[in-house]
């Protein structure tokens, strides 16, 4: 037990976590860049025309995957953040840190691209409904962690002052998820669920489901190469930075 | 306790509590959440007076007619209808028996007069010939099994 504590906390150092992201970063890279060209190929040429909206319900394989991924990656900024100010461990706050700017692109990305597919298929860009609106509080939450952050000069007090609000807004997620069968919403409800079939047909489901893999795995290679540049700049004093950097 | 156990119990702590706070929130704020109101609900009066507001539900089938720009319409959940007048552009998917949102005021004709009608569509994505495979099964009636 002792002895897999001690494993498990060698990572939490940014010395030795510093050069494992480095070999790990190329793998995430080439995934992306499979899955999406496997992805994009099937959104475009093999799923099928759909009976209601036509050509234009293909936006829903970028739209899908980017809104999966702006709440997930806050589901995964707020862990971090969270152990970080619970065990002090460094790298997990630079880890939250790293994370942010990625799920703020994710979440601008399903509010754009859901406007624009909300224009012709419903007749508005926009509509205040719960969905819509509790994605929007999401984006504000990213950006306002980014500024908290970067407002606080003190590393340390800033990741304990940002943590607290990554975990404060995790009460928006369900919220997210859930509005379209809590409320009523314009948007419709869930296509994947996780107590029934899926309603949609099989290669649209594959195109989007790859779709989903191609950008978790640029999610992860851009927050690891994030995470590299936070660790050189706050350990930059050290030792082992400057040695690592000749 | 040690510091660090008690940071992670008043982590927990403070979630469970921010957790029933929204809960309770959202709880009292229903009505104001939801975008529309059925088309029930209106006959009820549970309306915002001398205010424009949503109603949502679906196109009666067939109910649909065209004069010159405006378009009148009943809007039904099924239990209850509305009928309502629009003059403008529609948006592609306003269908017969599709899901619809129209925002305006009730006149006291009793018609709803619509500033704004928005399409709302199911989460149902197939091809055509699954649709059409569909309808067709939904037109004919069950084969009567006879010994």
């Amino acid at each position: 037990m002792r002895q897999s504590i001690v494993q498990w906390f060698r990572f939490a150092s940014p010395q030795s976590f510093y050069p494992l992201a480095g070999r790990m970063i190329p793998w995430f890279w080439a995934a992306a860049i499979v899955f999406g060209i496997a992805g994009l190929w099937i959104s475009f040429f093999v799923a099928p025309t759909d009976a209601q909206q036509g050509e234009g319900y293909r936006i829903i394989f970028v739209h899908v995957p980017a809104s999966w991924m702006s709440m997930f990656i806050y589901l995964v900024m707020a862990f971090w953040a969270g152990l970080g100010l619970a065990l002090n461990t460094r790298v997990s706050a630079m880890m939250a840190q790293a994370l942010a700017p990625t799920g703020a692109l994710m979440a601008t990305l399903s509010l754009v691209t859901g406007s624009l597919w909300g224009k012709p298929m419903w007749g508005a860009w926009w509509v205040w409904d719960a969905r819509l609106t509790s994605e929007l509080i999401l984006l504000f939450l990213f950006l306002g962690f980014m500024a908290l952050q970067a407002a606080i000069d003190d590393p340390r007090r800033a990741d304990k002052a940002g943590a607290i609000l990554a975990l404060v807004g995790v009460v928006n997620i369900p919220i997210i998820y859930f509005s379209v069968k809590w409320w009523n919403t314009l948007h419709q409800g869930s296509t994947i669920n996780l107590n029934k079939a899926p309603s949609m047909a099989q290669t649209m489901l594959w195109g989007m489901l790859l779709m989903a893999l191609a950008f978790w795995m640029y999610s992860i290679a851009v927050a690891l190469m994030r995470v590299r540049a936070i660790i050189l700049e706050r350990e930059r004093n050290t030792e082992w930075v400057k040695h690592a950097l000749e | 306790m040690k510091p660090r156990q008690k940071r992670i119990a008043l982590i927990v702590g403070g979630l469970a509590s921010l957790a029933v706070a929204a809960g309770l929130a959202l709880n009292a704020l229903d009505s104001n959440i939801a975008l529309y109101v059925t088309p029930t609900e209106v006959v009820a009066g549970k309306i915002p007076q001398d205010k424009a507001f949503r109603i949502g539900g679906l196109v009666k089938e067939g109910s649909i007619k065209r004069d010159n720009m405006t378009v009148y319409f009943v809007i039904t959940d099924t239990a209850k209808e509305i009928p309502v007048s629009y003059t403008g552009i529609l948006p592609d998917l306003f269908r017969d028996g599709k899901g619809a949102v129209v925002q305006g005021r009730l006149e006291g004709n009793g018609v709803f007069a619509a500033t704004e009608v928005l399409a709302k569509h199911d989460e149902n994505y197939m091809p055509p010939e699954a649709q059409h495979a569909i309808d067709q099964a939904q037109k004919t009636p069950a084969p009567v099994v006879t010994q």
